[in-house]
């Protein structure tokens, strides 16, 4: 996989594609993990996301479920229908933070839920998490 | 009298019934207009009957024919006196079908056919044309009577030229009053006043002469006698044919003639009136009548042997040196004509502009839509139509015979538009009686009336040679112009009132019996005959199957009757449907009502092809059919009940499935509205504990730490802002709203929230057209929360209007107590399954400007109309978004301050 | 039931209808008096008759427009009841 720990304990750079619609948080989660060493692509739409993913293939992806253009649900669905990309670790962000929208998010095969607001620790945790296992 | 003293009376009477009618309709418009529509408006309004024929002609009639001239007002008394047989139906059918002429009667009992249309209005106005000339002659007349009497050093300029400037003053004159304001509805309350007054002044006048005559320059009733029995009148003899013809033909052209249709049942405000009309109108005949033979016998015997005797009305007090008094009878025929022109110049536009102008623009225009202001487009063409009507007035009028009397040239005039008697009586009576039939009677006795009467009058050689007089066309001596299959001896006018309604009526009887009516013809049929059994169930002429977009259907209404009148009626039937909003169910009872409606605009069958194109073509039902076809009454009752039992279970079912939904959706709302609360505050909190712990680690560069800083501090105001909306909808909701009311000015108000308005998206140039004269209004309100729904709707603009030049309407009008403010922006609007759920609270309909709130604007603009007792709808079809704010002009009490 | 006096159902719409008959019969008469010199034998008298013509006729009028204005009223407050009457009148239209 393209996000291991290379020989001499340096990291590569990995990769994070972020979907949010609300500038400040997309800034928030960019700042942190630029700090922890990611490269970050943050895109504000749903509608362009899926073409974005093709031609970016990120090692994460963030998603926020309540986007314009596309719902957060429905880019997952599609990403893990596409042969190509069903195994790419997809975290979801969503500020409702009910028990429903967490097993929608499960059923459409998310593998971490958090839910907003979060502390920023778990959050980078959380992210590296999903890139090492 | 001075020529140009003259002239100047005429303007200031005119300019005095201009007023008149310019007052009147102004009240009407307020709706203080009650008593103007009394039945004695009524009545008075019928006596343009009485034309210049009536108030010169007569006497000149009577001196020439003695009681002949009766005859004209004994065949109207006749009907009016029977108006249980025909007029009491003929204004029944008139109202139901919104007929907006007698060319739309006709066309519309006959399948709503353009081509009867065209027909009957090419009879009209070339049947009015010698009447029209009749007019001009007589004003003209009365001019030289007066240059002649006064030889104040000035003559008449010249015949002609008075004529000519006659008729461009009163075509000048109708069209300010006929087409003055810009709505296409057929009653023109103002015009009908102005009538009534005129019908009054001219009564006056020929009184006064005749009091005159009677009283002062002879001695008294019995000396009249006496004067009658030794005049040349005593000498006249009793024709059998034309004393029965002529009461017979006055007869049917008070029901034919443009004008007598127009006040008689496009006019009427209430058929009650008709009841008081049937014996008060023939009264004003009778006492425009009393005084005819007076007049004309002291004027055969006062006056020189070479005096006009159709001006005796004028010329008698002038040999008496009574100045005063010929002024008024010279403004009783200046009345008695200017009425008449109006009246009928008026009628024949409509006819003009519905029935030739408005098919050819549809089936000349590019695109099938309508577009375009189709009110101008009609407006225009009745302004020119009523130009073109007087021009050819003007062009029979100098190139007729000019020496024919008065009377000669209004029964020519009669005789043309009697020939639509057999189509119109036929089609009220009998309902076998069709298109075909009608086309054919109308044609053969237009060419008959026209052959034997009309062209002739020109005089002998202008139309038609001598030869053809004397020998017939190609030398067939039975079709001679005035002895036709051989019947010479007649009189002309019989000869050619005979042949014409006799051919006339076989031909429409034949072609009725020999064709076969289409379906809408067949409901048409059905309708004006048995149009007093209101039990019975009406056949509709569009189907279930028709799929009428109703936004289409309004933006049609809107071009064809202005937008506030067509808007109203929309409500109104979305109401009458147990619907909300302006976009009723096409059901096929809402068409057809939309159809009588347009057709009060433009006609029935202009009404009936704009429709079609909007809701397909329409399809009569075979159940209509079978409906149509038995005749019992019985099964029609019962199955009219049943019809309106299904239409009321149909109603109800709908506004409880209506009450289920609105159930449903408000707990799917109430979840909804928490999830959404907890989203709401979630959002900033995000970023706020983000940034903090970020700033709280310590281990930023100061410049990024400040614009971190920056952004928590959004996020505070923005969740400050948030619940600030929550409890200001709690508290609207709860009606514990504190209102300040105050009278303030509504200009001002408007100023404020442009300015506040003007910090959303700030980059933006927005053109703000405004209608300052209607904002000057002065309300009794709360200003401040008023201007918070103004703010919110101008900044809705500045932000979702996607125009490349954008553009907002405010529009202001007043009705009644209430204030209407609309606030119209030029971008694509707000889809149709949209419109529903703005009002919603987090109803947003893109995510994609955050700037703003959390969707509450609208729900919250709600609430506060709701508080002011007024209401914010989404209009529909405006060719933006659209938003109608409707308040009380004056709030006395928080209207929920009872419900709290 | 008591048969001493002709019974009546509905007397007030009975009254409705024979009012409208004659506001039917009215323009009959008007046309019969209207039409009736065409008969007279003119002038084979030495008095001549136009001003006895003139009001013969100004009288006939007068009396059909008092006789409209008499029914008028009665006609007019009888719309309510047109609906049973309906069917007994428009049959010969229909």
């Amino acid at each position: 996989m393209a996000g291991e720990t290379g020989p001499g304990g340096r990291r590569l750079a990995r990769h994070a594609m972020l979907i949010e619609d609300e500038p400040h948080i997309a800034e928030a989660i960019r700042f942190l993990l630029t700090r922890d060493g990611w490269q970050v692509t943050a895109l504000a739409d749903g509608g362009a996301a899926e073409r974005a993913l093709r031609t970016a293939r990120p090692d994460l992806l963030i998603l926020d479920v309540m986007l314009p253009g596309r719902s957060g649900l429905e880019i997952l669905s599609a990403v893990r229908a596409d042969p190509d990309m069903a195994e790419l670790p997809v975290m979801m962000l969503t500020a409702k933070g009910q028990g429903r929208d967490r097993e929608a998010a499960e059923r459409a095969g998310a593998d971490l839920f958090m839910a907003k607001p979060f502390s920023n620790a778990e959050f980078v945790a959380a992210a590296r998490s999903l890139v090492e296992t | 009298m001075p020529f140009n003293l003259l002239v100047l009376a005429c303007i200031t009477y005119v300019a005095f019934l201009f007023l008149i009618a310019f007052a009147v309709e102004r009240r009407a418009r307020r709706g203080a207009a009650r008593w103007l529509r009394s039945p004695l408006v009524y009545t008075l309004s019928l006596s343009v009957y009485c034309t210049a024929w009536t108030f010169y002609g007569a006497v000149g009639y009577a001196a020439r024919s003695g009681l002949e001239f009766l005859t004209i007002y004994l065949g109207p008394t006749l009907v009016f006196v029977g108006w249980w047989w025909i007029l009491r139906k003929l204004v029944r059918i008139g109202r139901q079908q919104r007929v907006t002429s007698i060319a739309d009667l006709i066309s519309s009992r006959y399948g709503k056919s353009t081509l009867l249309g065209v027909i009957v209005t090419l009879i009209c106005v070339i049947a009015a044309t010698p009447y029209i000339a009749l007019q001009l002659q007589s004003v003209t007349l009365s001019f030289g009577v007066f240059a002649a009497a006064g030889s104040y050093g000035w003559a008449l300029p010249d015949s002609d030229a008075t004529a000519l400037w006659v008729a461009v003053g009163l075509a000048f004159f109708t069209i300010l009053f006929g087409t003055r304001n810009l709505d296409a509805n057929e009653q023109h309350t103002g015009v009908v006043i102005a009538i009534a007054v005129e019908a009054v002044v001219k009564l006056v006048a020929l009184v006064a002469v005749g009091i005159f005559v009677v009283w002062f320059m002879a001695s008294g009733p019995s000396d009249i006698i006496m004067r009658i029995g030794y005049s040349d009148i005593a000498d006249w003899d009793l024709v059998p044919s034309r004393w029965a013809g002529l009461i017979g033909l006055s007869a049917a052209a008070v029901m034919t003639l443009p004008r007598m249709f127009q006040v008689l049942v496009v006019e009427t405000s209430d058929e009650a009136h008709l009841a008081t009309a049937s014996w008060a109108f023939p009264l004003y005949l009778a006492a425009m009548s009393i005084f005819v033979v007076p007049i004309a016998v002291v004027g055969l015997q006062m006056l020189p042997a070479e005096a006009n005797p159709d001006l005796f009305v004028l010329t008698l007090p002038l040999s008496q040196g009574q100045g005063g008094l010929a002024m008024l009878a010279f403004l009783g025929g200046f009345s008695s004509a200017t009425s008449m022109v109006v009246v009928a110049s008026i009628a024949l536009a409509t006819m003009v502009s519905n029935h030739i102008v408005m098919p050819l623009w549809l089936s000349l225009r590019p695109t099938r839509e309508v577009t375009g202001d189709v009110r101008r487009l009609v407006l225009v063409a009745r302004r020119v139509a009523i130009a073109g009507v007087l021009g050819l007035g003007y062009f029979y009028y100098s190139h007729s015979e000019g020496a024919t009397s008065l009377a000669a040239i209004g029964l020519i005039s009669f005789v043309g538009v009697a020939q639509m008697l057999p189509a119109m009586l036929g089609g009220m009576f009998w309902r076998g009686a069709t298109r075909v039939g009608a086309a054919l009677g109308l044609t053969i006795g237009l060419v008959v009336w026209a052959y034997t009467l009309f062209l002739p009058s020109f005089g002998p050689v202008a139309m038609i040679p001598q030869a053809v007089f004397d020998h017939g066309p190609f030398g067939l001596a039975w079709l001679r112009p005035r002895a036709l299959f051989g019947a010479e001896g007649l009189d002309p006018l019989i000869h050619a009132l005979f042949w014409s309604l006799t051919l006339n009526t076989s031909a429409f009887c034949l072609g009725s019996l020999f064709s076969f009516p289409s379906p809408v013809e067949r409901v048409q049929g059905l309708a004006f005959v048995n149009v007093f059994d209101t039990e019975r169930a009406e056949p509709r002429v569009w189907d279930d199957q028709g799929a009428a977009d109703p936004e289409e259907l309004l933006k049609l209404a809107q071009r064809i009757l202005g937008d506030e009148p067509a808007l109203l009626f929309f409500e109104d039937a979305a109401r009458q449907q147990g619907k909300a909003g302006y976009l009723p169910d096409p059901t096929p009872a809402f068409l057809d009502a939309l159809e009588r409606k347009l057709a009060g605009a433009v006609g029935a069958a202009a009404a009936h092809a704009v429709i079609a194109e909007v809701a397909g073509r329409a399809r009569v039902t075979v159940a209509d059919l079978i409906r149509l076809a038995d005749e019992t009454a019985q099964i029609m009752e019962y199955s009219s009940r049943l019809e309106s039992q299904r239409s009321e279970l149909e109603r109800t079912a709908r506004q409880l499935r209506e009450a289920n939904e609105k159930l449903t959706q408000l707990s799917i709302q109430k979840d909804a509205f928490l999830s959404q609360i907890s989203h709401e505050l979630r959002t900033p909190m995000t970023s706020i504990r983000a940034f903090s712990e970020i700033l709280m680690e310590g281990d930023v560069p100061p410049a990024l730490a400040a614009a971190q800083a920056r952004i928590i501090n959004e996020e505070a105001i923005r969740l400050t802002r948030l619940l600030d909306d929550l409890l200001d909808l709690s508290v609207l909701e709860n009606g514990t709203v504190q209102l300040d009311l105050r009278i303030v000015s509504l200009t001002e108000m408007v100023d404020r929230a442009l300015r506040a308005a003007r910090q959303t998206r700030p980059e933006r140039s927005f053109d703000i057209l405004r209608d300052l004269p209607a904002e000057a209004l002065f309300l009794r309100t709360d200003p401040d929360r008023l201007t918070q729904v103004f703010i919110n709707l101008i900044a809705n603009a500045r932000k979702y209007c996607d125009s490349r030049d954008p553009a907002l309407r405010i529009n202001v009008k007043q009705r009644g107590a209430r204030v209407i403010v609309d606030f119209i922006d030029n971008g694509s609007g707000i889809p149709k399954d949209k419109q529903q759920i703005i009002f919603e609270k987090f109803a947003r309909l893109t995510d994609q400007t955050r700037a703003g709130g959390a969707g509450l604007g609208l729900a919250i603009c709600r609430e506060i109309m709701a508080n002011l007792g007024g209401t914010i709808t989404y209009l529909p079809a405006q060719g933006g978004a659209a938003f109608r704010v409707t308040l009380p002009l004056r709030l006395e009490k928080s209207p929920r301050a009872d419900a709290a | 039931m008591n048969r001493r006096g002709p019974v009546f159902l509905a007397r007030r719409s009975y009254r409705i209808r024979r009012l409208r008959d004659g506001a039917r019969l009215l323009p009959l008469a008007g046309v019969f008096l209207f039409l009736l010199p065409i008969l007279w034998a003119p002038a084979e008298t030495v008095t001549r008759d136009t001003a006895r013509d003139g009001i013969y006729l100004f009288v006939v009028w007068g009396v059909l427009i008092a006789v409209a204005a008499v029914l008028a009223p009665g006609l007019g407050t009888g719309e309510e009841a047109e609906a049973p009457a309906s069917a007994e009148d428009e049959d010969g239209a229909a």
